[in-house]
Order: C-alpha cells, then sequence, then structure tokens
C-alpha cells in the first residue's frame, strides 16, 4: 500500500529542508522526497494543500500508567493522545509503581502496544533495581530487551558511590543514562519553589540549589566516569549555566526541558491551583527565562511533555495532598509552536527540538525525513485555531493548567509507518 | 461539566468577597481592602463594649449552625470561635475531625459534603496544610462559607485581627507604628496574616528579626525589613510581637538550642529597653517562658498578652457577624 502526499509544505529540522514537496511513502517509509512537480503512481493520494508536514514527534517522557496505575490511564488511551498531537515516538519513564528491571517487563509492554499501536513506546530501563537506588540493574540484558537507556527516575540514590558505580556500568554497556538532577536531602518535603510566592504561600518549599547541587555533582561523575548522561527536566537557571560550560568543556551530556517549564511559574501556583502541582517546581520569571534562552543556544537539546496523566481525585485536595504531574502530551506541540511565536525558537529549530534532537538522545531512526526513513509523520494545519478544553482531551487524565488556552495551527493526521493512526 | 472543577478557581483573595465587595469567606488578609479590615475592628469595638457582666448575647446568627471542624489540634482556638458563635446565637457543633472520618480515610471533600447535608452555614476550618480553607470554600455548596482558623503555615487571619484590634486600642492609628515580628517566621501562619493585615493597614514599617534559618526566602516582597540582629530590629520600635517557637526546630537544624535562641532573640526586660519607652508586647500565644520571652516581660506592664485572648473573641463575633448576620455577605 503506497500513498502519495502532493503539495505540502515539508519541514525536516535534520536537513534543513522547508518547501514544497511531494512524499512516496511505501512500505511504511517515506521511498521519495521529490519536488513538487514530480509525478508518482500510488495506491492513495492526499492533496496537503496549505498543510504543513513534519517529522512525527519524538518524546523523551511520558508515564504511561499500564500495568500497575492504569485507573490513571492505559497505553492505548495515552498512545492515541499521543497520536492526535502529532507525537509518534514515546519514551516510556519508570516510575515506582511502573518500571523495567528485566527483559520480561520490557517485552511486556511491547506486546501490551503492539495491539493498539498508535505510537512506538521506546522503554528507558532501571539504573537501580527496583528504583531502589541500592543495587545495578540488570543493564545488559536490558539493553538487548530494546532499553533506549537507564534511569532511576525521580528516586534517589543510596549513595554518590552507586551512581558512579551505576554509571560506569552503564557507561560500559554504552547506555545512556536519563538523570533527574535532584538531591533528595535538599528537597525532602518540598512542594513548590522555594521563593517569594512560597514565603507568602506558606507551603513548604523545594530551592533551586536542589537540582543545581545534583547537577554539579552528577557533571563531575560523568566526567569521572565517562558515562554518557542525559538531564531530565531542568528547571533552574543555575542548571542551564552548569550545563552551558559542561558543553562548553566537551563533556558528551544532553538536557531537557519540560514544556509546561518554558510558559508557567510560581506565580501560578499563587491561588494553590493543584493543576500547577509539578516535580520538579515550577520555579521564577528569571528561570524560566534562563530555560527558554537555553534552548536558543543549544545548551538544552529537546523539549518533552512529561506527560503524567491523573484520576480526577488525584487533584481533589489541599495543593501539598495532590499529586504532582500535568497531562501533557496533547500540549507539547502547541507550546512548542508557541516558543516560535514568541520569539524564542524559529520554526525549524522548535521543531528540531521535538523530532531529530530527541531522537539522536535515544539513537532512534525517527525524527526525520528522507529517503529511507520510517514515515512516521505529521501533516498539520497551521490555520486552525483552537482552545483546549479539558473535558475534550483525548488523553485519560484531565489535569492541565493549559485549559483554555488558545492556540494557533492543529494536528490534521498523523501517520505512523505510512499508517494513518489518527485523522480529523 | 464533567471535568469544571478541575479549572483554576479564583484567586482566594477574590473569593471571599460576594460581588458587592460583603464578606463572604475569611479565608487570608491577602487583598482584602482596609476598609474591610477596619469594618471588622470598628465592629469588634462594639462586641467589646458589651459588658462584660449582664448582656453578654448579641443574638445577630438566632438560627444559624456554626461547625467548628478542626483537623488539627487546637482547644484554645476552638473555644474562643465558640464563645464568639454562641454570643452571637448560634448553634455550635465542634467536630474533632482527627479521631473521626479522615483518620478512617475519607478524603477531605468527602467529609465536606456529609457535613454540609447537616445543615450547616458555617465551617470554622483548621488544617495542617496551607490552602486547606481555600479548598473547602471552593468545592463546599454555596451556601455555606469558610472561615479560616488557620491553614498550614498559610493563613490566621482572625488571629491578625485580633491583633490589630489590640494594637489600635493601644496605639489608635497604624501609619506612624513600627512593629517588630521576632521568630520563628518560616513555620508562622499567625506571622503571614500579621504582614498582611500590617501592611494593609499602611502601618509605618514592618519588620521582621530572626536568624536566617527561620526567615522564609523572599518575605521581603511581603512588604517587611528583615533584621538577623534583635538589638537593631528592636531598636525604636512602638510594638513587639512575639512568635512561639516550637521544640521541633532544635530537632531540624534550624537551631543549635533553646538556649542560644533565647540568648540572641528571646525578649528581656535589657532589650525592651531599646524600643520605644510605650512599647507593647504581644504574643499569639501559648508562649514558652524563657525560650522566646522572659516571664518578667510577658507578665509585665507593657505585656498585652492576656487582652489579646479577651479581644479576640470580639473579633471573631465581629467576622462571623459580618458574614452571616443581617446585611452580612450571606445575609
Amino acid at each position: 500500500m503506497s500513498l502519495l502526499i502532493r503539495n505540502a509544505r515539508v519541514i525536516d529540522p535534520a536537513s534543513g529542508l522547508d518547501g514544497q514537496r511531494t512524499i512516496l511513502i511505501d512500505n511504511g517509509r517515506i521511498t521519495a522526497l521529490a519536488e513538487a512537480s514530480a509525478a508518482f503512481a500510488a495506491d492513495e493520494t492526499l492533496d496537503a494543500k496549505g498543510l504543513w508536514v513534519f517529522p512525527g514527534l519524538v518524546d523523551l517522557a511520558a508515564c504511561l500508567r499500564e500495568p500497575g496505575l492504569d485507573h490513571k490511564a492505559t497505553l492505548a488511551s495515552e498512545t492515541f493522545a499521543a497520536a492526535s498531537s502529532g507525537i509518534t515516538t514515546l519514551c516510556y519513564q519508570p516510575e515506582p509503581k511502573a518500571n523495567f528491571d528485566n527483559a520480561a517487563q520490557v517485552k511486556l509492554i511491547c506486546d501490551l502496544n503492539r495491539r493498539s499501536h498508535y505510537a512506538n513506546v521506546e522503554i528507558i530501563g532501571n539504573l537501580t533495581k527496583g528504583l531502589q537506588g541500592e543495587h545495578l540493574s540488570n543493564m545488559a540484558s536490558l539493553k538487548r530487551a530494546g532499553c533506549v537507556g537507564v534511569s532511576n527516575g525521580q528516586q534517589p540514590f543510596h549513595s554518590l558511590q552507586t551512581l558512579r558505580r551505576a554509571m560506569e556500568y552503564a557507561a560500559t554497556h554504552d547506555l545512556t543514562v536519563f538523570i533527574y538532577p535532584v538531591e533528595h536531602a535538599l528537597a525532602a518535603g518540598g512542594f513548590m519553589h522555594e521563593g517569594e510566592v512560597s514565603a507568602r504561600l506558606g507551603l513548604p518549599a523545594i530551592p533551586s540549589a536542589a537540582e543545581t547541587v545534583a547537577v554539579a555533582q552528577t557533571l563531575a561523575l560523568a566526567s569521572h566516569t565517562g558515562a554518557k548522561v542525559h538531564f531530565c527536566r531542568l528547571s533552574a537557571r543555575m542548571s542551564v549555566r552548569l550545563i552551558r560550560q559542561a558543553k562548553a568543556s566537551g563533556l558528551d551530556i544532553t538536557a531537557d526541558v519540560a514544556a509546561h517549564q518554558l510558559f508557567l511559574t510560581d506565580m501560578d501556583v499563587s491561588d494553590f491551583n493543584p493543576l500547577c502541582h509539578v516535580m520538579p517546581p515550577l520555579r521564577a520569571d528569571r528561570d524560566r527565562d534562563a530555560l527558554r534562552e537555553g534552548l536558543a543556544d543549544g545548551t538544552i537539546d529537546a523539549i518533552c511533555s512529561d506527560h503524567q496523566p491523573h484520576e480526577v481525585d488525584a487533584k481533589l485536595a489541599p495543593f501539598q495532598q495532590t499529586a504532582p504531574g500535568i497531562s501533557a502530551l496533547e500540549t507539547l506541540l502547541p507550546l512548542t509552536l508557541r516558543l516560535v511565536e514568541d520569539g524564542v525558537l524559529s520554526l525549524p529549530e522548535a521543531l528540531r527540538k521535538v523530532t531529530d534532537s530527541p531522537a539522536h538522545i535515544i539513537n532512534n531512526e525517527a525524527g526525520h525525513l528522507s529517503v529511507g526513513a520510517p514515515a512516521d509523520l505529521v501533516l498539520f494545519d497551521p490555520s486552525a485555531l483552537w482552545e483546549l478544553d479539558l473535558n475534550h482531551m483525548h488523553s485519560d487524565g484531565r489535569n492541565s493548567p493549559f485549559g483554555g488556552w488558545n492556540f494557533n495551527g492543529a494536528v490534521k493526521r498523523t501517520l505512523l509507518a505510512g499508517k494513518t493512526v489518527f485523522s480529523v | 461539566m464533567l471535568h469544571a472543577h478541575l479549572s483554576p478557581g479564583p484567586l482566594p483573595s477574590r473569593m471571599q468577597l460576594t460581588k458587592d465587595g460583603k464578606l463572604k469567606h475569611f479565608l487570608t488578609i491577602e487583598g482584602l481592602p482596609p476598609l474591610l479590615l477596619e469594618e471588622i475592628l470598628d465592629r469588634a469595638e462594639q462586641f467589646v463594649t458589651l459588658p462584660n457582666k449582664q448582656q453578654k448575647k448579641a443574638p445577630l446568627l438566632r438560627g444559624k449552625t456554626v461547625m467548628n471542624l478542626f483537623f488539627e489540634n487546637s482547644t484554645r482556638t476552638r473555644v474562643t470561635f465558640e464563645i464568639a458563635a454562641q454570643r452571637l446565637g448560634a448553634d455550635v457543633t465542634n467536630l474533632d475531625i482527627r479521631t473521626s472520618s479522615a483518620s478512617k480515610g475519607e478524603s477531605l471533600l468527602d467529609t465536606v459534603r456529609n457535613l454540609e447535608a447537616m445543615n450547616a452555614d458555617m465551617f470554622v476550618v483548621r488544617h495542617e496544610h496551607a490552602g486547606a480553607a481555600h479548598f473547602i470554600a471552593r468545592y463546599c455548596a454555596p451556601h455555606i462559607s469558610v472561615l479560616n482558623a488557620g491553614d498550614g503555615r498559610h493563613s490566621h487571619p482572625t488571629q491578625a485581627m485580633l491583633d490589630m484590634f489590640t494594637i489600635r486600642q493601644k496605639k489608635g492609628s497604624f501609619q506612624p507604628l513600627k512593629v517588630a515580628i521576632v521568630g520563628d517566621v518560616l513555620h508562622s501562619r499567625v506571622a503571614r496574616s500579621q504582614i498582611h493585615a500590617l501592611t494593609t493597614l499602611a502601618t509605618g514599617e514592618v519588620r521582621v528579626i530572626a536568624p536566617k534559618t527561620l526567615i522564609p526566602a523572599g518575605i521581603e516582597k511581603m512588604g517587611v525589613n528583615v533584621f538577623h540582629h534583635m538589638e537593631q530590629g528592636i531598636a525604636d520600635v512602638d510594638v513587639v510581637i512575639m512568635l512561639r517557637l516550637q521544640r521541633e526546630r532544635m530537632q531540624t537544624a534550624l537551631l543549635p538550642s533553646e538556649r542560644e535562641f533565647f540568648k540572641l532573640y528571646g525578649l528581656t526586660e535589657e532589650r525592651m529597653k531599646l524600643a520605644k519607652p510605650d512599647a507593647i508586647v504581644m504574643h499569639p500565644g501559648p508562649i514558652n517562658r524563657g525560650v522566646e520571652i522572659d516571664s518578667r516581660v510577658a507578665d509585665g506592664p507593657q505585656s498585652v498578652i492576656l487582652e489579646q485572648v479577651t479581644n479576640g473573641i470580639a473579633v471573631r463575633m465581629a467576622v462571623m457577624s459580618m458574614i452571616m448576620g443581617p446585611q452580612g455577605g450571606t445575609a
């Protein structure tokens, strides 16, 4: 079954392509990417006049909840939500109740996902057994089972020695270590950023130093062990500075930021809005500005959703008693494109932060459009205007602080290996 | 709408007023207009002048039901709310939630729904978590008012207003005053509410005095001057408010010892000499003699600590009647 897409503006940040092209897809892959005038025969032809075509998004961080937490969401519900917003590959982030110690658990997810298959799910395996921070996981067999990296999620390490050994062992097997930089002793018991808003609200707070201390320690260990480290979910200004310096000195590291950190600050918590309860916490204006600068100058490589769907009750309590996290798959692309409107990034740069860059971090062949590449792509209508209505989200989790926000441009169709997995 | 309750509600400060500017809930001092704070003080004045002997009751709330919901233990505060409501002719029910539903795993919202069904008109809420009173006010039935009797470290608005009442009683107006708040500001909801009240009432200068470990980062944005040395901070002030220091603070590396704290920040007769000669000494209670305050000061001529307690009832009557009385926010 072949498919021809005509008359689209094709944007491929990896190659720098931005122009009218004709795309031929056969057998799940792109078989031709030619001038607009080129003629091909295909089983189906799609006239994409007025639409943009760009690679399907690669999201480095989503909690998919199944198995174990399927009262919050399921693999099928969340991958469909991903497809509906142009995400074709997402990384399953390990969390305490859903993580990957062995190949069988990895295989279970792959089998589960094959049933619905709205998006590719890549697995980040455990760095330590059960994320307990004490014993090394079976990293080699996790890698053989297909894990794209290893991480301890947001769980603490027993000691820096454990972290050091884990990094060395991961480096032995050429596995990227995904580190959430947080010094738990400084963050423990906190619920929001320590600053003027927490002073006013009296909410126990987490200082920026809880993150930057961990960034500094991890950088020292990355340099010592030679492990390839990816820093997850930066939130603080000083972290950006430390990583910028480390990159300049030649350290092989990458970093990402959650899209919401680029738009919200601790001021958004000032009415105790539990939808703005996230970890790491929303920080001050100047942190948000520094994160944006870090994106623009390449210090931060990727933008991710940090998707954490919750059932309604999880957010129906006084702030401290609510579960942290945002249902964020459906706002990853809209918020990324808003960075273009805000003048932070050019359109290709912005798209690169959610396609080619994250794909590189997990050594994935997706994330770009070229002959031979998987036909994971998005048909996007730049003229559509819409408002995020929490009642109409595709995710089982409707916990988004962006309800009521207006966005320019909408996904019309998402292709995964040439197959339409979403269309309107 | 299925998920209407997920949209962020209005700011607490706006939520507590009706459209025509009357008090509907009393959750925080922050954002309330100065005139409204003065109205509370004026009204409390009327209740305080009711002679202590005969005619104690002013049955403005006859037929109303007030429920004291104390998720955190506090006999003293609860009793003053109880007396205030009774003097206004309301029926009062006390619920010690720790010993009932919440300890059986019932969610806060379910507890509230159940109590609503018992025809309450007002919930007086004390809870260990910041924002709990705001949360209840957002989700309870529209005819119910919520009076915050302390939520986490966030707010304790009636305590702050009784302190303002006491200051006004002794000093007249706020503009020329220098007020110092001394001690554990970090953990104190009372201090936060006092700061909002004092700045709203245009107090000349508000100071906080404590070591850095007990001052929350960013507090100066609330309009206070921060001092780390008692002698500098207390110099020339008209009002000294001492905060209670909890023993736990020594266990969590915030302070080395009670003795050192008293040495550096304890209010002694010696130190009181640095303040204005007619300065008054306040404390929200219960006091720790020899930890934050010397007995000679606590019981001395400048202390108004017991008057604060008496005024607490009048101020709570004022707030309750402004919400539920004739021409009140829910009248």
